[in-house]
């Protein structure tokens, strides 16, 4: 997992509420048994005026050009500016994949359903919750001022605004220690192995229904 | 003495492996579902680490999503879905999985094949890489779904990390009306908090229409618990909760199971333990329901009508509204049963098991007793069983011969038209009566419209060719009664 420290992101603003993961990758570009190679198919049905399949090279299909990301000052965005409840929906990690793989490295959103956002973690994608007034603002900035970037600081936890705003958000810790440093979060557990097997001893005798 | 106790409270401190101070515990998963769509990234993860399986006994596998519904013998026409589910079968054959492979007769939907082989048991914590994974929570286990990294994690740990949610109590009370069900249950509740309503939450269903609910309809309930947000959705354990797992396949036998039993019956929230929110529902409110846009919040009593923009409360909410109407092909003012349908699909976790066929085909007898069959605006109304045990059954009761006399289809097991991951979709501007549990943009298909209904609801969609009151029918066995 590539690590998160900080970013000088251009922000690019998705504004609707309830954006679910069909919509940020359709299904059928699930059927792929990789990791990779989803970004050219992020957010396909809203992206392309065509159908998109599996393998199509998206360099030359129609685009829409009422699509907010396919507009010309949002090209190489890195932070998703969005509504509530983001990523609700499916459970599809394929989700973040696509983000990630398309360029984003942080959204910052008033809400996020909650399978979603424990999947960014997991892929060095960081969302950031902050309060509706604060999104509503940013948005209106961002639609005021082309090349509107935000500094994202994961150590000092502060989203900074052109203007020198500085915004705090809270992450949990130990979260925050594996964004930064990239680790794995299977190698940490596998360092209880032995408290692991401590309870599953335990449990053989309580509920032994489930070892049978 | 201990304070109360939430059923929430009980799972998860039996499954405390390792608690750490800023509340994050390891938590102990003693049942994995795998299906071919969020696992093949994960095996490749473990290949590719030289991890190893911790414990290959806690696997049920079964490839759902991708496979055919018609023409089995032909295989998967599709090569890259086929590749998928051969990925699968190479996965579970590599690492000793109990897999039920798509030519195995009790293949079908992951959250129908659990319950069903007694896999899924009550105070049991249960994942699978599904966001309907909460399903399983109608047999008081704790179950959520889980995206591939922790799929991969519960592979090689047995273990995941999690935060404790908060707790949700939604007590629904009193008598449900004829033909109103608990798929109109979870629509209600769904509109009435929103999508994100129960986000941060494990709901709890209780009050004494939860408690008269078969174990089908809890499933149904506990399954859209993730329309609502939530992290799981979960009913107390009872004595229909028990009957419902004796005597399957994987069900403790013996003194296990007089063991389990006892501690089974133990799995119910304490008389005055404490929830950080309560919604409370009266079930003779309630009439049938049915969706009108683009999320599972945007719901209306089948007497309503489509709502006016102009109405909703906020602007972001206003801006939806009319993207929903826009993209649905309706306009404000419109009554709910004068939406004609293109298509009808009965399937997918949320309404494919025999209680479910026996409420449409309830339909379907009547529409042949009345000289009626599916209308003939009606393109294809599709049945698909969620196993195929379930679609065994209902072939013992004959159900499948009601289908195929009213014009529809009888189809073989899977996720089918729920999600379209295979050929069975909605073409651009279609417009689908559907019981499955999202009504999302392209769902069911690009550019396809999906309207959210129970069983019976959308096999009457397909006999009338529009959305219709099912109480107009007067039908008096739709709760799943053996006739």
């Amino acid at each position: 997992m590539k690590p998160f420290t900080s970013i000088h992101g251009l922000v690019a603003p998705l504004d609707r509420a309830n954006v679910d993961t069909d919509a940020i990758i359709p299904k059928q570009f699930l059927k792929s048994i990789k990791r990779s190679g989803f970004g050219p198919h992020a957010f396909d049905e809203w992206r392309y005026l065509d159908r998109g399949e599996p393998g199509m090279e998206c360099a030359h299909r129609p685009v829409n050009p009422d699509f907010i990301l396919n507009q010309a000052r949002y090209q190489r965005a890195s932070v998703l500016l969005a509504r509530e409840n983001f990523g609700c929906g499916s459970s599809r990690e394929h989700a973040p994949w696509a983000l990630e793989d398309y360029g984003f490295r942080a959204i910052l959103a008033p809400s996020f359903a909650d399978i979603f956002f424990n999947n960014c973690f997991k892929n060095g994608l960081l969302p950031i919750v902050l309060g509706s007034d604060v999104i509503d603002r940013l948005f209106l900035e961002v639609w005021a001022c082309a090349g509107y970037r935000l500094d994202i600081d994961l150590a000092a936890q502060t989203v900074t605004t052109p203007s020198g705003e500085v915004i705090p958000f809270t992450v949990d810790g130990e979260r925050k220690h594996r964004l930064q440093n990239g680790l794995d979060d299977i190698a940490l557990t596998l360092q209880y192995t032995d408290e692991i097997k401590a309870y599953e001893a335990r449990r053989r005798i309580e509920a032994a229904w489930l070892f049978a | 003495m201990t304070s109360p106790r939430t059923l929430y409270d009980k799972l998860w401190d039996a499954h405390v492996v390792r608690q750490e101070s800023n509340g994050t515990a390891l938590l102990y998963i003693d049942r994995h579902l795998v299906h071919e769509v969020t696992s093949p990234q994960a095996f490749e993860g473990l290949r590719l680490s030289g991890r190893k399986l911790w414990r290959a006994k806690t696997v049920l596998a079964t490839p759902d999503h991708n496979v055919p519904t018609c023409d089995r013998a032909a295989g998967i026409v599709d090569a890259v879905a086929r590749t998928q589910v051969e990925t699968l079968d190479a996965n579970c054959a590599e690492y000793g999985l109990n897999e039920f492979r798509m030519d195995d007769s009790r293949q079908g939907i992951v959250h129908v094949i659990g319950p069903e082989q007694g896999f899924t048991l009550p105070g049991a914590t249960l994942v699978c890489g599904d966001s309907h994974t909460s399903t399983h929570g109608a047999f008081a286990a704790l179950a959520f779904g889980i995206g591939t990294s922790e799929v991969e994690h519960v592979l090689a740990t047995q273990c995941l990390w999690q935060q404790k949610s908060q707790a949700m109590l939604v007590k629904v009370d009193g008598e449900l009306r004829g033909g109103v069900t608990a798929k109109d249950i979870a629509l209600a509740v769904i509109g009435k908090i929103g999508t994100a309503g129960g986000t941060g939450y494990a709901v709890e269903f209780g009050g004494s229409t939860i408690r008269s609910l078969s174990m089908e309809g809890r499933m149904t309930l506990c399954n859209m618990a993730i329309e609502a947000g939530a992290r799981a959705g979960m009913v107390a354990a009872d004595e229909n909760t028990i009957a419902y797992v004796e005597g399957r396949p994987q069900a403790p036998q013996g003194a296990d199971w007089e063991q389990a039993a006892a501690y089974w019956r133990t799995l119910h929230s304490d008389l005055d333990a404490v929830f950080d929110r309560v919604l409370e529902l009266d079930a003779a409110t309630l009439s049938p329901q049915v969706t009108w846009g683009t999320s599972p919040e945007m719901v209306l009593s089948v007497e309503g009508q489509v709502p006016n923009p102009a109405d909703a409360p906020d602007a972001v909410k206003r801006a939806d509204w009319q993207r929903a109407l826009a993209y649905m092909g309706l306009s404000a003012g419109v009554a709910i049963t004068e939406i004609a349908i293109d298509k009808a699909f009965i399937g997918s976790c949320t309404n494919s098991r025999i209680e479910d066929l026996r409420a449409a085909a309830c339909v379907a007898r009547w529409a042949v007793a009345h000289g009626r069959r599916v209308a003939s605006n009606v393109k294809l109304a599709m049945v698909v069983p969620g196993s195929g045990l379930v679609k065994a059954e209902a072939e013992e009761e004959g159900l499948h011969r009601d289908f195929l006399a009213a014009g529809f289809e009888w189809r073989e097991p899977g996720c089918s038209m729920c999600l379209a991951m295979n050929a069975d979709r909605l073409e651009p501007g279609e417009r689908c009566a559907s019981t499955s549990n999202r009504n999302f943009e392209g769902r069911q298909g690009q550019g396809g419209r999906t309207h959210l209904v129970s069983p019976a609801m959308a096999a009457a969609a397909a006999v009338f060719g529009h959305f219709v009151d099912i109480r107009d029918l007067k039908l008096d066995n739709l709760g799943g009664v053996r006739r």
